[in-house]
C-alpha cells in the first residue's frame, strides 16, 4: 500500500530545440502513513512532481503505481485516485468559488458521488479538523481573512478523505503565527488520521520540526532522499544548489568550529539548546578539573 | 523635518453588509506618529492584519488619513497639489511581483514612470540605464518579465522606481510571494540603494530576519505601533513578539532559551558569530 | 493547447522587418490584405506569393511559426473551401450523391484558401516581428487624430498593451485554478453541454475574482508611479520615421499598384483557372 514511482521522466517539448526536462529518472516509495518532506527551490521539479503523484500531469517515460496499480493503465479511475490522493495547490483559496465556506468545502465529496448527506457531513468534519470556528461556516469565503481561506481550501481537499495529503506551500505568504499554526495542525491531522502527508517547501526550518524524511530535489532529480539529520549533514552542497539547513546546523558548526564540542547533529532549536547546555556543561567540569 | 512625517495618523474604513447599510466602522490604523529621516532604514513589521499595509499606503498618497495628518517632504499628503510631488518622492514596491509591471519588456517597465512624469526622452534611457544596473538586472533589460523569476521581477519593480528619482522608497511585503533565494535578492538590493545611493527605505514585511539590518523597526498591532526601537531591542523581547503573532530568527530564539536555562547571555543576539561569542565568554 | 495562439506572440530577432516603425508594418498589413482581395487572377497571387515570401524571407523569423498560427484557422479553412467547393453553382465537373463539384467552385474555394491562408501568414508576420507594445504604440500614434472627436487613444491603446500584457499570466492561471479543482474532482469533459457549462463556474468564478484583484492592484501601482492618463507623457520610445521606413512606403504601394496592374486591369486571361 504505496506510491511508487518507477523511473519517472517528464520532459517538456521533447524532440524539439525547446526541449527541458522537469523531472529525470525519479524513482520514490513513499509508504502509508509516512510524513515528507520535498524541498527544493523553484523551478527543480518538486511541483511537477506532486502533480504526477495524482495523475494530473502524465509521465513523458516511466510509471507510477498507487496500491500497486499503474495509474496510466486504461480502465484505471483517475477521479478515484483524486479524492485518494489529494492534493492542496499554492495559494489554494484562490480557487475557492462557492457562495459559503461550507458549500465550497462539499464541492470535492459531491464530485466523488457522495449523497448530499454524506457530503456535509465530511464538509462539517474536514472544517473541524482544520480548526475554523463554527460562526465562518455560512459566511461568504471572499469575506474571510487569508489564513482561514487557506483553512477553508484545505478543508475542501480533506473533505474527500484522502489517505495521502499532498501540500504544495502550505504557508506562503502567512505571518510566523499563521505559518506555525497550519503545520501544527497538519500534524496533528497526521496523527489523527493517520494519513500519508508529503509538505512541499523551500524551507528547511518549516519541515525539520515535523516531518520523518526529506526529499531534496535539484534540476528535476532527486538530490538527497534521508531522513532529516542525516539530509542537514550536507548542508554544504545544500548551499550550493541555492537551499540551507536550518539557521541551527549553522549555529552548531560554529560552535563547533570554536571549539565547543556539540552535536552538530541538532535540528530544532530545543535541541540545540539541550545540546549546548550539555556541551557546555561538560567543557565546564573539564575546566574545573584541570 | 524629516523625509516622512505622521501625526496621530487614523484610518477608518466604513464596513458595509450586502444591502450597503453600514455595519461598523474598522480603524486599521490608529494614531501612529512616525518620524522618518533621510537615509533611513526603518523596518515595519506586523501580522497580517496588522494595520502595516494601510498605514504604507499612506506614505505616497494612495490613501488619505481619515484624522491626523503626514508629511512627505514637508508636504501634507492631503493637499491634491503636491499629488505628484509626492507619489515622485516616496515610491512603492507592492506585494505581488506579477501585478505591477506594466511594461512587457524590462526596460519599457522601468520607463514608465519617467514616461509619467514628462522626462525627456534621452533622459528616461539614461534612468532606464542606471536604475537597472542599480539593482543588477540590465543584462535583463530587452526580456519579457514574464520570464524572469520572482526575485528578478521585484527587482524590475524596485528599477521601475528608482528610476522616478525618490528620496524614499516603501516596500509593502515585497519578499511575501517569493522564495528565499529570490528573497535574499531583494533585500540585498535594498540595502544596497539604502547604502550606495542614500535612499530612504521602509521594508514592510514579517520575515524577521530580512530587519536584522535595519535602523529601526516599528512592530503594529491592531493599527498601531506596539513595539518600536532597533532591531536588536525588539528582538529581545521574544515573549512579547509571539503574542504579537511574530517570531525571532532562530539564533535569537536558540540564546533565548540558553538564557531561560539560566547561561548568562546578553538579549538580542541577531547572528551566529555573536552566539558564538557569547558563548565563549560564558 | 492555449498556447499556440500565435497572434500576440513577439519572435525575437534582429531582421529589417523588426526595426520597421510599426506604423509601416500596420499599413503594410492592411494594404496587403486589401491587395488579396482586390486580385482574381492566377499572377495576382503569383505576386502575393512572392511578396509575402520576400518578407518572410527578410524577417528572419521560422516559417513554422506562421504555420503554428494557422492551427487555430484550419477549421475554419476546411469549411470555407467545403461550403464554396459544393455550393457554387456553375459547369459541373464531378458530381456524386447529391453533390456537385462545379469548377467555379474550385475556382472560388481555391482562391478562399489561398486568401485566408496569405492573411493569417501576412498579420502572423506582423506580430511575429513586432512587439505587442510597439504595436498599441503605432496604432495610438495612428488613430491620433482622431482625438480631435474625443476619442480616448492613448487610453484605448493602453488597455490593449496592458490585456496584452497579461493574457499569459491569466492564462497560467486558468491552468492552474482548472488543474486544483480537477484535484477536486471536477470533471470538465464529460456530460452534455449544459453540465459542461455548469462545470465551468468552479473554474471561471476564481478567475474573475483574480483578474479583478489583479487589475486593482495593477491600477494602484500605476498611480504610485504617477500614471495619469496621456496628458503630460514622453514617450521612452518615440516613433521616428527613418529611411528604411519610408522605403517601407514605396515598396508596399510598388507591390499594391503592381497587383492592381498585373492582378485586375491586365487580362492576361490565359493564365486564368
Amino acid at each position: 500500500m504505496a506510491i511508487i514511482l518507477d523511473h519517472v521522466s517528464h520532459i517538456y517539448e521533447e524532440g524539439t530545440s525547446m526541449e527541458t526536462a522537469a523531472l529525470k529518472d525519479v524513482s520514490l516509495v513513499i509508504p502509508d502513513g509516512q510524513f515528507i518532506g520535498l524541498i527544493g527551490h523553484t523551478g527543480s521539479g518538486k511541483s511537477t512532481l506532486v502533480q504526477h503523484l495524482n495523475a494530473l500531469m502524465k509521465p513523458t517515460s516511466g510509471n507510477i503505481y498507487y496500491n500497486g496499480e499503474d495509474i496510466h493503465e486504461d480502465g484505471f479511475d483517475k477521479k478515484k485516485l483524486r479524492s485518494k490522493v489529494g492534493l492542496v495547490f499554492q495559494y489554494p483559496e484562490h480557487q475557492l468559488f462557492e457562495i459559503d465556506v461550507f458549500k465550497d468545502v462539499c464541492f470535492g465529496p459531491k464530485n466523488m458521488g457522495l449523497e448530499e448527506k454524506e457530503a456535509e457531513l465530511r464538509a462539517y468534519a474536514a472544517l473541524k479538523q482544520v480548526g475554523l470556528a463554527d460562526e465562518y461556516f455560512y459566511q461568504s469565503p471572499f469575506d474571510l481573512s487569508g489564513g482561514q481561506k487557506r483553512r477553508v481550501a484545505i478543508a475542501g481537499v480533506l473533505a474527500m478523505k484522502p489517505e495521502v495529503l499532498i501540500l504544495d506551500e502550505p504557508t506562503a505568504g502567512l505571518d510566523p503565527r499563521g505559518r506555525d499554526e497550519i503545520l501544527d495542525q497538519i500534524a496533528l491531522l497526521r496523527q489523527e488520521a493517520g494519513i500519508t502527508v508529503v509538505l512541499v517547501s523551500h524551507s528547511m526550518e518549516d519541515v525539520a520540526k515535523y516531518v520523518d524524511r526529506i526529499i531534496v530535489m535539484n534540476q528535476g532529480s532527486v538530490m538527497y532522499d534521508d531522513e532529516p539529520r542525516k539530509i542537514f549533514r550536507h548542508y554544504k552542497e545544500l548551499e550550493e544548489v541555492g537551499l540551507a539547513a536550518p539557521q541551527v546546523t549553522y549555529i552548531m558548526q560554529e560552535l563547533r568550529g570554536c571549539g565547543l564540542d556539540v552535536n552538530t547533529d541538532a535540528i530544532t532549536v530545543e535541541e540545540a539548546r539541550d545540546g549546548i547546555l550539555e556541551a557546555l556543561a561538560a567543557k565546564g567540569r573539564g575546566i574545573r578539573k584541570a | 523635518m524629516g523625509i516622512i512625517e505622521a501625526k496621530k495618523l487614523i484610518f477608518e474604513y466604513i464596513r458595509r453588509d450586502e444591502e450597503g447599510n453600514v455595519e461598523g466602522i474598522t480603524r486599521a490604523v490608529d494614531e501612529v506618529d512616525l518620524d522618518i529621516r533621510q537615509g533611513d532604514f526603518i523596518a515595519i513589521l506586523g501580522h497580517n492584519g496588522s494595520g502595516k499595509s494601510t498605514l504604507a499606503k499612506h506614505l505616497n498618497a494612495i490613501l488619505y488619513p481619515t484624522e491626523g495628518t503626514v508629511w512627505v517632504d514637508g508636504k501634507d499628503t492631503m493637499d491634491e497639489a503636491y499629488l505628484w510631488d509626492i507619489r515622485q518622492t516616496a515610491g512603492m514596491v507592492f506585494q505581488n511581483p506579477d501585478n505591477q509591471i506594466i511594461g512587457q519588456v524590462v526596460e519599457e517597465d522601468v520607463g514608465f514612470g519617467p514616461e509619467n512624469m514628462g522626462v525627456p526622452t534621452k533622459e528616461i534611457w539614461e534612468r532606464v540605464e542606471e536604475s537597472l544596473k542599480a539593482v543588477g538586472m540590465y543584462k535583463y533589460r530587452k526580456h519579457s518579465p514574464n520570464k524572469l523569476s520572482g526575485g528578478q521581477k521585484q527587482r524590475v519593480s524596485i528599477a521601475g522606481v528608482i528610476a522616478m528619482h525618490p528620496k524614499c522608497i516603501i516596500l509593502d511585503e515585497p519578499t511575501a510571494m517569493l522564495d528565499p533565494n529570490g528573497r535574499k535578492e531583494v533585500i540585498r538590493a535594498v540595502r544596497a540603494l539604502n547604502q550606495a545611493e542614500d535612499i530612504t527605505v521602509v521594508l514592510i514585511t514579517h520575515y524577521m530576519e530580512e530587519i536584522i539590518h535595519a535602523d529601526r523597526a516599528l512592530v503594529m498591532d491592531k493599527g498601531h505601533v506596539a513595539m518600536q526601537g532597533t532591531p536588536r531591542e525588539i528582538f529581545s523581547q521574544v515573549e512579547k513578539l509571539k503574542e504579537l503573532r511574530l517570531d525571532v530568527p532562530q539564533v535569537t530564539l536558540l540564546a533565548y532559551e540558553l538564557k531561560k536555562s539560566g547561561l548568562p547571555l546578553p538579549d538580542g543576539i541577531l547572528t551566529c558569530e555573536e552566539l558564538a561569542e557569547a558563548l565563549q565568554s560564558v | 493547447m492555449l498556447r499556440d495562439i500565435t497572434l500576440g506572440q513577439y519572435y525575437q530577432a534582429d531582421s529589417v522587418i523588426h526595426r520597421l516603425d510599426p506604423r509601416v508594418k500596420l499599413a503594410a498589413t492592411v494594404l496587403f490584405i486589401v491587395s488579396l482581395f482586390i486580385v482574381d487572377n492566377f499572377i495576382g497571387y503569383i505576386i502575393a506569393a512572392v511578396f509575402l515570401a520576400c518578407m518572410v524571407k527578410i524577417s528572419d523569423v521560422p516559417f513554422r511559426y506562421m504555420v503554428k498560427g494557422m492551427k487555430s484557422i484550419v477549421f475554419l479553412l476546411v469549411i470555407a473551401v467545403i461550403f464554396n467547393l459544393f455550393l457554387t453553382p456553375g459547369e459541373a465537373v464531378l458530381s456524386f450523391w447529391k453533390l456537385t463539384i462545379t469548377k467555379e467552385g474550385i475556382r472560388i474555394a481555391v482562391m478562399m484558401a489561398i486568401r485566408l491562408v496569405f492573411l493569417i501568414i501576412g498579420s502572423s508576420l506582423m506580430t511575429l516581428t513586432t512587439t505587442p507594445n510597439n504595436l498599441t504604440d503605432g496604432m495610438e500614434k495612428m488613430m491620433s487624430p482622431l482625438k480631435i472627436f474625443h476619442v480616448p487613444v492613448h487610453e484605448v491603446a493602453m488597455m490593449m498593451s496592458i490585456a496584452l500584457r497579461f493574457i499569459p499570466i491569466l492564462l497560467e492561471e486558468t491552468d492552474k485554478i482548472m488543474k486544483a479543482q480537477i484535484a477536486r474532482g471536477a470533471d470538465f469533459e464529460s456530460g452534455n453541454l449544459i453540465k459542461k457549462a455548469k462545470a465551468m463556474v468552479p473554474l471561471l468564478v476564481p478567475l474573475f475574482i483574480s483578474a479583478f484583484r489583479r487589475a486593482n492592484d495593477l491600477a494602484m501601482a500605476m498611480e504610485a508611479r504617477c500614471y495619469r492618463g496621456g496628458e503630460h507623457r514622453t514617450k521612452m520610445k518615440p516613433l521616428v520615421y527613418h529611411r528604411r521606413d519610408r522605403i517601407g512606403y514605396v515598396v508596399i504601394f510598388a507591390y499594391l499598384a503592381a497587383c492592381v496592374y498585373f492582378g485586375r486591369i491586365l487580362n492576361l486571361s490565359f493564365l486564368n483557372i
